[in-house]
């Protein structure tokens, strides 16, 4: 039985969001995602919501999850992962056959953190990592050296990451962070933890997404935008930053999953395009190499030449990637899934491509983890 | 019964190596329409909620959605300070657990003009000091009434009303 994206809801992403609350926030999402797919969410017949108690600043954060989806006396479960992990969750509950519609929800109030360095201290090992006392970014500055180095990289190399993505959401228009920006205006911005400066790192934002999924029978009932979920995969490797070797190695094991289950062979070939997590621009291009979309030390020169660009061989992150669009946290690869879906459809404006069939969509978890996941997603008709 | 090993107390425990942090864990929630207006209410001495046309529900705290019809809310209403104990509980532990001599009593109040089942978490006060006299003052179905802060000091929180007071009825 085949499983499929019916309906998309997003509030976009945006710096801060003092004029709405969570609650108000997630139910536009959703009262979006419901008119798209054509249900009411009396129709639904199971909910996941990614969140983590620390961002949200309450305990038991699931408590808070029904009534803005309407998924009261519903099953309901919240799990802190990122987006493919959640998919891949509501997915099998999907294929069990108990449930027909499922509702994937995240959101992020990044804004409403006063000090979020502490949020991810808090994520750091409390016995040998955290008392050193240093802001936890430097948790990205460790892996990009080693990344940088092991391939022979340098610092403009991920510039153009930067550039690429906030060009392309300048391009696209939804968010705020856009902007033409050159790979060298990227060297002037501040250092953080060397080697990763300031315009590396994706800037948080508030935002929140809804995602429907459904079994074959509804899909087809439906008729239009038949979107599969043609392949899965998800991946955890170890909490200690020290054995973290830079590849990204969470990737590798998800991508071999994904592409097995939805029979590729060659990534570049078999799929159009991918949103891939930048939540560090050093991130894109250890994603494109753990997603064995080229191989290893090769990412930075096919960047350069405009491998990845809007009207390259193999675009990236279309509409900006979580540094053109911001970065919202769990709710990261739920943006991802919606903006992939738009190309899909023919929906996406200023940057839709040639009428792509496939795409390929890879989210991290965010600092300081080493979990992520790989979707496939394929148009039908 | 005498009962064999060693007793362990707050020195002992102290010998031990342990690991301490204490993160910055501090918030500013955006409060969004529905609460916003809300607060600001309170700061003027008023209690507002919300109605759905589509149920007839009367919300507090109020909400510009319904949970149960899933569409927008339709109108403000202002609520008079006097409503109904719904529950009520009498607490004797501060929060490290310690003993108090004088119990705060959280209480359940449904304000007059809002649907059934849709009160509010509040305080209950001038109500006695020990259990026995709390339990002899309030009952469950009892009328009580807001008092508020001073208005010159409110500042638009669920605080700015101290507690509830029971309505004295002349005999
Ligand atoms: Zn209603």
């Amino acid at each position: 039985m085949n499983v499929y994206i019916i309906g998309i809801g997003l509030s976009p992403p945006r710096k801060i969001s003092p004029e709405v609350s969570f609650r108000e926030m997630i139910y536009e999402a959703a009262e979006k995602a419901y008119l798209d797919a054509g249900i009411e969410p009396k129709d639904v017949d199971t909910f996941v919501s990614l969140s983590e108690d620390y961002e949200e600043g309450t305990a038991i954060f699931d408590e808070y999850v029904p009534d803005q989806l309407g998924a009261m006396l519903k099953p309901v479960h919240t799990i802190c992962a990122d987006g493919a992990t959640g998919l891949a969750s509501l997915f099998a509950q999907i294929k069990t056959g108990h449930f027909k519609i499922g509702v994937l929800e995240a959101h992020s109030k990044l804004s409403n953190i006063l000090y979020h360095s502490h949020v991810h201290a808090m994520a750091l090992d409390p016995v040998f990592v955290r008392p050193l006392e240093i802001n936890p970014y430097f948790v990205a500055g460790l892996e990009m050296d080693m990344f940088l180095d092991s391939r022979g990289y340098d610092e403009l190399d991920t510039a153009y990451v930067v550039a690429k993505n906030r060009t392309n959401a300048l391009l696209f228009g939804r968010s705020s962070f856009g902007s033409f920006i050159s790979p060298e205006e990227v060297l002037l911005s501040e250092s953080v933890s060397d080697p990763l400066r300031e315009l590396d790192i994706a800037p948080n934002a508030d935002g929140a997404c809804v995602i429907v999924i459904a079994n074959e029978e509804i899909a087809k009932e439906r008729g239009r935008d038949l979107i599969k979920i043609a392949g899965i995969g998800f991946a955890e490797f170890t909490p200690n930053i020290e054995r973290w070797e830079g590849d990204a190695e969470y990737l590798k094991v998800a991508a071999r999953k994904a592409y097995s289950k939805a029979g590729i062979k060659n990534p570049v070939k078999d799929i159009d395009f991918a949103e891939i997590d930048d939540t560090f621009s050093y991130k894109e291009l250890q994603h494109i190499e753990a997603l064995g979309l080229v191989s290893f030390g090769d990412s930075a020169e096919a960047l350069k030449e405009g491998f990845f660009d809007l009207g390259g061989e193999f675009p990236v992150n279309p509409t900006g990637g979580n540094i053109g669009n911001g970065n919202t946290s769990l709710m990261n690869g739920l943006r991802a899934i919606y903006d992939a879906v738009l190309q899909l459809r023919g929906d996406a404006g200023n940057v839709q491509l040639k009428s792509p069939e496939s795409a390929l969509i890879a989210t991290w978890k965010g600092l300081p983890s080493a979990s992520g996941g790989v979707i496939i997603l394929r148009r039908e008709g | 019964m005498k009962f064999e090993g060693i007793s362990l107390g707050l020195k002992e425990f102290e010998k031990e190596i342990k690991v301490e942090w204490k993160g910055k864990l501090e918030y500013e929630w955006d409060c969004g329409i529905a609460l916003s207006k809300f607060m600001e209410g309170l700061k003027h001495g008023k209690i507002l909620a919300r109605k759905c046309y589509a149920c007839g529900r009367i919300m507090i705290p109020p909400r510009m959605f319904c949970e149960r019809c899933f569409r927008p809310t339709d109108e403000w209403i202002e609520l008079g300070d006097e409503g109904e104990i719904l529950t009520f509980s009498v607490s004797f532990v501060n929060w490290d657990a310690s003993r108090r001599k004088k119990p705060e009593i959280p209480a359940v109040i449904r304000l007059l003009g809002t649907s059934e089942n849709m009160g509010i978490l509040h305080k209950l006060g001038e109500v006695g000091d020990t259990l026995e006299e709390v339990l002899k003052n309030v009952k469950i179905g009892m009328k009580v009434k807001a008092v508020w802060k001073k208005e010159k000091e409110r500042e638009g929180a669920i605080t700015d009303i101290l507690y509830f007071k029971p309505i004295k009825r002349r005999k």
